[in-house]
């Protein structure tokens, strides 16, 4: 493998291919993470289910091209992972289980304005974003807060509100309500219902995805469901009862 | 553990520009060691003072809380100097240390950290000579100002699973597995942060694209 820079024209997106997995197979040295997934994602709102150890982490992680499939393709609106990596990542925001590891700057206010800092926005609009993101979901106040004195909820609500603030076309969220209580759970869940984008949600809240409109079950590696929010919740019960 | 060093509010002293208020603690620490005198010592910590409590409207609390955390240096400092050389040059050296800690103390807490990021960034940008970026050194300091209290906070959760199990939570027995659980800890956090920052796009400069190839 050699790496060569080269200047090149930025590919273009494809809104309308939606999230496509050709052949996907990954492995983390000997072990198998996902084999053989192939599938088209159009839908506004797709869960993701299955078990702890299942893969469906790692499926999360290649839609933003964080994991690169070891064999297949994933090509996100039209971008390849593999070969326009940073276009993805500007289209895909990545909401990650543990806010803690997503929050890098000292105060609420910084820690927002940190992805804008990348995208090299103006300073005075990424001021005004910064504002009106978090006034949105009601961290205004906390504006100049340290981020580590925030409750677990407002820290799952800055790590959203650090990704939405770069305005993405899509967001895949990682087990985005494991860490909270019942009402933070509800909090975040409206909060992604409200959303705009197009959204994959990987979790384990059943009553997270009741409303969504296409719901996959990852079971060791393999796709083992694939069907409305009922067939797929079904299937996963059923999954787990078997063990 | 808070490491909450940023006062907000509204005063010159915030509005003032980070880079100004770095080279202004710069020339009174040449200051009060160029002219190492008692009344100097004593203009600058006054000085200091009026800045911190009058113009910044910082709370005294914070600039006391300071005043602790060098007590014993500065107590130490007056016995050492009172005992080997004259009481007065102890004096001068307490104010004169006192001044400075607490004139860190208003710069830190007038300055938002992604300014003072700013200002060792521009500090550091001779070094991309030799290839350092220096936005890495700025968010480098920024991370490590707010994984601190993180990695406090984790080393407390370990002690308390040990010591609810019956370890024990002091000695060296005690530090020792604390290091290992935390190292392990810690390791996966940063694995974690990496991917955080590729996918918010920290390795993002629009100018410059890196394809890799199968050679």
């Amino acid at each position: 493998m050699r790496i060569r820079r080269r200047h090149l024209v930025p590919p273009e997106a494809d809104p309308s291919r939606g999230i496509e997995l050709v052949g996907v197979h990954h492995a983390y040295a000997e072990r198998t993470a996902l084999n053989g997934i192939d599938l088209r994602l159009t839908e506004h709102r797709v869960g993701v289910l299955g078990a702890n150890g299942s893969g469906k982490s790692t499926f999360a992680r290649l839609l933003n091209g964080l994991v690169v499939p070891t064999d297949g393709q994933v090509v996100v609106d039209g971008l390849d992972t593999r070969t326009a990596v940073r276009e993805v990542r500007r289209r895909v925001g990545f909401v990650f289980q543990d806010p803690d590891a997503q929050i890098v700057h000292p105060t609420v206010a910084e820690d927002v304005g940190y992805g804008l800092e990348n995208q090299q926005v103006p300073p005075a609009e990424r001021t005004e974003r910064v504002a009106e993101i978090l006034d949105r979901y009601g961290l205004a106040g906390h504006a100049d807060h340290p981020a580590h004195l925030l409750s677990g909820g407002q820290k799952q609500l800055l790590a959203i509100a650090g990704v939405l603030v770069m305005r993405p076309a899509r967001v895949v969220f990682d087990e985005p309500t494991t860490l909270l209580d019942l009402v933070n759970a509800r909090r975040i869940a409206r909060v992604i219902a409200e959303l705009s984008q197009a959204v994959v949600v990987v979790t384990h809240d059943l009553e997270l995805l009741e409303d969504f409109d296409r719901v996959l079950v990852i079971d060791a590696g393999r796709l083992a469901e694939d069907g409305p929010p009922e067939q797929s919740i079904r299937a996963y019960r059923k999954l787990m009862a078997d063990r | 553990m808070s490491l909450a060093l940023y006062v907000p509010r509204s005063s010159p002293a915030h509005r003032t520009p980070a880079g100004a208020k770095v080279f202004a603690l710069l020339a009174l620490s040449v200051l009060v060691f160029v002219l190492p005198t008692l009344p100097v010592a004593l203009a600058a910590l006054a000085g200091v003072l009026v800045v911190g409590l009058g113009v910044a409207r910082l709370p005294a609390a914070l600039l006391a809380r300071q005043v602790r955390v060098v007590a014993v240096w500065v107590l130490t400092i007056v016995a050492v100097h009172a005992v080997l050389t004259d009481l007065l040059l102890g004096v001068t050296t307490a104010v004169r240390l006192l001044a400075l800690v607490l004139a860190a103390a208003v710069v830190t807490a007038t300055t938002r950290v992604t300014a003072m990021v700013a200002v060792v960034e521009c500090v550091a940008a001779p070094l991309r000579l030799v290839g350092v970026r220096p936005a890495r050194i700025g968010l480098v300091l920024a991370m490590t100002l707010r994984f601190i209290p993180l990695v406090a906070e984790r080393a407390d959760r370990i002690r308390e699973a040990q010591a609810a199990r019956g370890g024990s939570r002091r000695g060296l027995r005690a530090m020792t597995t604390l290091v290992v659980p935390l190292l392990v800890q810690l390791l996966q956090l940063a694995h974690t942060i990496s991917e955080a920052l590729d996918a918010r796009g920290a390795d993002d400069p629009a100018s410059r694209r890196v394809v890799r190839e199968a050679a």
